[in-house]
């Protein structure tokens, strides 16, 4: 029995406090690391301005020609993906550079908790790079990305956010599985999906074998849908995105199958600990 | 009236069960049928050489290994089925650091919001005092000694007030004066909030002072268990440290 003990905690554990839990460790990194809004902020802005005046080139050489318009637009909504999947996997990483793995492990929270933790902070990170770079493409190369695509953009950008934060769960199971050997994944493997995206090209322009494995890339029909309407003025992408939403299922239920076999491998094989050392 | 037997109460419930614990890859056995229960209120010391299965005992206990047979409850449950169970338990060890870049104070309330301490600013302010870091509490871990950091980290295993509080070598990297120093503030905690602790260590001098059982364990197995006295009268040792070394030279064991 307690004797003269202090404050007691008063404990109401629940999901929402260990995802929040999550998100805090990570807004206390943003906080305090220069690095991470030079991260957040710095590629975006760059990236902006590159692919901007090239835009701004390819318009001064054909003056009709939209698909200046079209590459920064693909490229906004790349960058929307690629960070998605970044937050996720190097959320994980954070946690593994700084050895506090095994302590997190050790609280009761549930692996989904704890990728959807390191999904929200994404949502956050992933917004503010979006804005960023939207404001730069309208102010500096008159290029208004939401007005281009309108009403479309939301559920465009929301089925590449899936893709992204699946390719993150399960590019993390791997580094998980793997070990801290494997933490280059969590920059190569977005950029492995990019040839069979068509981000900045119609799908058309792929050679017979990769069209048929884009198909199967959710982000593929999402680029193409989106480069209609701002190159072609077509109307509301429904064919396309209803196969990028049921494609980017397969690969959410996926992600979340390889992230739990994952788990179930390192702790069967005591590989969790390694994350310790 | 006929006595009528009562369904066992949570406080009749030993606070952890292990029950032939073993663990093993391929053909290596790392931890053989371990079996022995902590009641409320005990502090169990586990000691042996290295690589014999102290630590991977604890992280079974925890979760984060599976066990290849045998089973762990705590308070009741299994946390290898039933993450709630690690509700109850607190959790420090060397080998683990807190976020470098984040404060103490910070550090301790993301922890505080994992397990769930709804009165977490009280509570880490409490905590701090009595460990006597509050000085530290808004100092970035990085900056910390490792007596300082050591502090810190069971700090944040004290945060949801545990049942359970696991100590897997928690001064094996501090010099004998901050060693004796967190023995004596985890001994105070422990005695005011009404802890069991279940700790591993190779230093005899700890166990003596904070156990009043102790496991040894040498090639994964229990191989003597029982109280120091006990201990000294079977093994005609005067010290824990005799114990261990007729345990680890795989001399008679009785």
């Amino acid at each position: 029995m307690a004797v003269g003990a202090g404050v007691r905690a008063d404990v109401r554990p629940s999901s929402w406090g260990r995802i929040s839990g999550v998100m805090l460790r990570q807004m206390y990194l943003y906080k305090r690391t220069l690095h991470r809004w030079l991260e957040a902020v710095y590629w975006p802005v760059l990236d902006i301005t590159l692919w901007g005046l090239l835009s701004r080139y390819i318009a001064d050489t054909d003056p009709s020609s939209r698909i200046g318009f079209g590459l920064l637009g693909a490229l906004i909504s790349w960058d929307i993906l690629f960070r998605a999947q970044q937050s996720v996997s190097v959320g994980f990483l954070e946690d593994m550079w700084s050895r506090n793995v095994l302590n997190v492990w050790s609280t009761p929270i549930r692996a989904w908790e704890y990728v959807g933790g390191t999904v929200l902070v994404g949502i956050v990170r992933v917004a503010l790079g979006a804005v960023i770079a939207i404001t730069i493409a309208g102010v500096a190369f008159g290029f208004n990305f939401v007005v281009e695509v309108g009403l479309p953009l939301a559920p465009c950008l929301f089925a590449l956010l899936l893709m992204g934060w699946s390719v993150g769960i399960a590019t993390t199971a791997a580094i998980l599985r793997l070990g801290q050997g494997a933490e280059e994944l969590a920059w190569a493997l977005g950029f492995l999906f990019q040839p069979f995206s068509a981000v900045f090209y119609p799908v058309d322009v792929l050679p017979a074998w990769m069209r048929g494995i884009a198909f199967f890339v959710p982000a593929s029909h999402v680029f193409e849908g989106m480069r209609g309407i701002v190159l072609r003025d077509a109307g509301f992408p429904a064919r396309e995105l209803a196969w990028a939403f049921a494609i980017d299922l397969l690969y959410i239920a996926g992600a979340a199958w390889l992230f739990s076999w994952s788990l179930r491998q390192v702790r069967q094989r005591g590989l969790l600990s390694r994350f310790g050392e | 009236m006929a006595d009528v037997e009562q369904p066992p109460t949570l406080e009749d419930l030993p606070v952890l069960q292990v029950d032939g614990l073993t663990k093993r890859y391929d053909d290596l056995t790392v931890v053989d049928r371990v079996t022995f229960a902590v009641r409320a209120g005990q502090t169990i010391g586990i000691l042996g050489p290295n690589g014999a299965g102290k630590t991977t005992t604890i992280h079974m206990i925890l979760g984060l290994v599976t066990p290849t047979a045998g089973s762990v409850r705590i308070l009741g449950r299994a946390p290898h089925h039933d993450r709630g169970a690690l509700e109850q338990v607190g959790f420090t060890a060397t080998y683990v650091s807190l976020p470098q870049t984040l404060t103490v104070r910070e550090n301790l309330r993301v922890f505080a919001r994992m397990y769930g301490v709804r009165n977490a600013e009280d509570r880490i302010t409490d905590l701090v005092e009595r460990l006597e870091i509050t000085h530290l509490a808004d100092r970035p871990t990085r900056h910390l000694s490792s007596g300082q950091a050591t502090m810190a980290h069971v700090a944040k295993s004290l945060l949801a007030s545990p049942r359970l509080l696991l100590l897997d070598e928690p001064t094996a990297s501090l010099d004998p004066h901050a060693a004796d120093r967190a023995r004596r503030q985890i001994r105070r905690i422990a005695a005011e909030e009404g802890l069991t602790l279940l700790l591993t260590s190779h230093n005899m001098k700890e166990v003596e002072e904070m156990c009043e059982r102790t496991l040894f364990m040498r090639d994964g197995s229990i191989a003597a268990e029982g109280t120091p006295a006990e201990l000294y009268e079977r093994f005609g040792a005067s010290g824990l440290e005799e114990v261990f070394l007729t345990i680890a030279r795989n001399e008679e064991v009785v």
